[in-house]
């Protein structure tokens, strides 16, 4: 066992893989000497050399568009997107390009393309710095969507989705970079499979489900909930696409009560997604309907007033409330 | 061409002569050995791989020309008669795919747009597998690894990146090979596109990529003068073989209806990103005689004098008065040629006809190369949707 950040434990298990795999390689901007604008891939370039820990040109499209190149004569390259909202230059690549060539080649051709993205907000930054795009991506078959919410799953996702034949965007909660966690990097355990979600705390009132930096704040506002006599269950999904709705099902079946939480806006995301799977699976189990917290439908607010747009653990009990209230 | 470096003494003939030399805005020199006229001129640089090209070579040229531009007609006819949902005739760039074709080697891959037939064919891609895509049976259609021949790609210029990072790839492989004493032949990448796509960012990007890594990629710009209705005028203010001085490597412009000439720079170009000098572009200028694609109407935005024009630079004709004139083809050449055209159509004809309809299972099977949840999920609803109208027949028989 060993205590590290998420940012560090992504920086281990690139290490790991490099160590593993010699025709992985990373690739993107300001990603070798500097470490990355995160420092996520520190200290990499000295010990792999720039042939692969690769500073590219500024185009996120190149980067993307080269990866897949790569790919296809046998490399496993891992992109680094800087921000969030930078990976749209890129979109083209990854929607009609990344996503479709294993169908396109009828299965002869496979195109294992790990795509970083450091995503959400709650950091004070700028415009085009805090945006959660996944549903925009969870709606083009072909990727994979996985996203960490502690440094064990950060190590361990990380390398399963480079080992993944399938493109895989690998989104990273970056105002957690710093959140500390114990990693076993012997043992993997529930992390062997990035595709399934996993029960953090057990319940039996309701479910909440978060995925990424909203994990903690889910599990504190479960905590918070004690304090009425509310037991919580919080499911951190972990992936996207595919979304592991049997867990969320039984989680379900066993409270009645589901509350989906995410950064990104709720009006076509990945929230409506699982209140329509589970209203099909679960009907008559739901005491309640499913309900949404995420962000407004407004582009990403300026950093004064984020706080106002962010789920926090007061937006989470709102809903709670509501829900139990039926 | 900055640290780019050259052949012994070609820079500097370039520099003085040929179409790599001039300066954004200034008209660009035209590499041609084969005129319209079918007479054979000379090139300081390109005459010496143009010598490579034997008799025999020469007769295959022609050929490979006279059987896609055959094959071109067959399709069309196909799509006409409803066989096929679309069609993307090439014919007035036989030179240019054919020539471009030919100077590759096995080991090197090629990247198409979507019009690269003349490739195909020379690539030995078998050419009723090639209409599947048109068809609307399949979105490839061949084994892109069995010919080092990519499958088309719709999206104008999204294949040049590819073609770059595959290229990078080479490089690595090759910096793994000479540290294992490997005896694999050097390889290099084309990236076909066309003066369309030139304006496409992709086409920037992987200039700009290409350059910085020094990546074995040849850019082998087909500029067929109209991108469906919009002229070259509108893409670029410059000859589109200048851009290249721009990302600092050569750009070399040839008449692409000239088949020695681009297999001569096209060989070159090769050479020279295989010996690790870096990327090439080349423009071939040639001509879209007939419609972007059978759903086209060039009547709408050009004039058919235009048209007239190009015929009389047509590729096949000028390589035929060569060939008749140096005594290198006879009339039962000829003949034989138009025999095996005839005897392509037929097979593509009657193959287009077999080609089966895929179960939609194929497509629920390949989105994704590992197990996948909702794809199972969708597939068993499927299954039990459609085995619902068959029990329905049986109670119906």
């Amino acid at each position: 066992m060993a205590t590290m950040t998420i940012a560090k434990a992504i920086n281990e298990g690139l290490r790991a893989s490099l160590n593993s795999n010699p025709k992985s390689l990373l690739m993107g901007e300001d990603i070798g000497h500097l470490g990355g604008v995160y420092r996520v891939t520190d200290g990499l370039i000295k010990e792999f050399g720039d042939e692969r820990v690769v500073d590219t040109p500024l185009a996120e499209s190149g980067i993307v568009g080269t990866a897949i190149g790569l790919a296809l004569r046998g490399y496993s390259p891992v992109c680094e997107i800087q921000f969030d909202g930078f990976v749209f230059p890129a979109f083209n690549q990854i929607t009609t390009q990344l996503a479709k060539i294993h169908s396109r080649s009828l299965g002869k051709l496979s195109v294992p393309v790990v795509i970083r993205i450091p995503y959400g907000g709650g950091i004070g930054s700028i415009e085009h710095h805090s945006e959660s795009p996944e549903a925009l991506f969870a709606h083009t078959a072909g990727l994979r969507i996985i996203s960490p919410s502690n440094a064990h799953d950060a190590y361990w996702m990380i390398q399963k989705a480079i080992e993944c034949q399938d493109p895989v965007i690998f989104f990273e909660p970056k105002r957690r970079y710093w959140l500390k966690g114990e990693v076993d990097v012997q043992n993997p355990g529930l992390s062997e499979d990035p595709f399934k979600a996993h029960v953090v705390r057990e319940g039996t009132d309701a479910t909440i489900v978060a995925y990424g930096p909203l994990v903690p704040v889910a599990l504190a506002a479960a905590n918070a909930a004690t304090e009425d006599g509310r037991s919580i269950e919080v499911i951190d999904l972990r992936s996207i696409s595919p979304l592991d709705f049997d867990t969320v099902e039984a989680s379900v079946k066993k409270t009645g009560r589901l509350i989906v939480a995410h950064e990104a806006p709720t009006f076509g995301g990945i929230g409506g997604e699982i209140a329509a799977r589970i209203s099909e699976r679960a009907f008559l189990h739901l005491e309640a309907p499913v309900i949404r917290v995420g962000g407004f439908h407004m582009p990403y607010p300026v950093a004064k007033v984020e706080e106002d747009y962010l789920p926090d653990i007061d937006k989470i009990l709102e809903a709670l409330d509501r829900s139990l209230a039926y | 061409m900055g640290s780019t470096q050259l052949p012994p003494g070609t820079e500097e003939t370039l520099a003085a002569t040929s179409a790599a030399a001039a300066a954004p805005g200034e008209p660009v020199e035209m590499v041609q050995l084969l005129g319209p006229d079918g007479k054979l001129g000379s090139d300081p640089v390109f005459s010496d791989y143009a010598k490579r090209i034997d008799p025999e070579k020469l007769r295959v040229f022609y050929a490979d020309m006279a059987r896609i531009r055959r094959f071109d007609q067959e399709a069309t006819a196909l799509q006409r008669q409803g066989e096929l949902a679309l069609w993307v005739p090439l014919t007035g760039q036989e030179a240019a795919q054919i020539g471009s074709g030919h100077a590759s080697q096995p080991q090197d891959y090629i990247f198409p747009t979507y019009r690269e037939h003349g490739v195909a064919l020379v690539r030995n891609v078998d050419l009723a597998e090639l209409l599947k895509q048109f068809r609307g049976v399949s979105n490839g259609g061949w084994d892109p690894r069995e010919n080092n021949f990519h499958l088309y790609t719709l999206v104008l210029a999204a294949q040049t990146l590819h073609a770059v990072g595959y290229a990078m790839g080479i490089q690595r492989d090759q910096k793994l090979a000479a540290a294992t004493d490997s005896n694999d032949p050097k390889a290099a990448v084309i990236a076909y596109f066309g003066d369309g796509a030139s304006s496409e960012g992709d086409v920037h990007e992987s200039m700009v990529f290409a350059a910085s890594y020094e990546a074995p990629v040849v850019f082998f710009c087909q500029n067929n003068h109209w991108a469906i209705s919009v002229p070259t005028e509108v893409q670029t203010k410059v000859p589109l073989a200048n851009r290249a001085k721009g990302y600092g490597f050569p750009g070399i412009r040839v008449d692409g209806n000239d088949v020695i000439a681009v297999h001569a720079v096209t060989e070159w170009a090769l050479e020279h990103a295989r010996e690790g000098r870096g990327p090439v572009l080349i423009e071939a200028y040639t001509y879209r005689v007939g419609a972007h694609t059978t759903a086209d109407d060039p009547t709408k935005y050009r004039e058919s004098a235009e048209e007239a024009a190009w015929r009389e630079k047509d590729p096949l004709d000028r390589l035929e008065k060569y060939l008749r004139a140096e005594g290198l083809a006879d009339e039962a050449f000829f003949e034989q040629v138009k025999a095996d055209g005839d005897e392509l159509a037929t097979y593509v004809r009657s193959t287009t006809h077999g080609l089966e309809v895929p179960d939609i299972r194929e497509a629920f099977a390949n989105v994704y190369a590992e197990q996948h949840p909702l794809i199972a999920e969708e597939l068993a609803w499927f299954e039990e949707y459609s085995a619902g109208f068959e029990s329905d027949e049986e109670a119906a028989n």
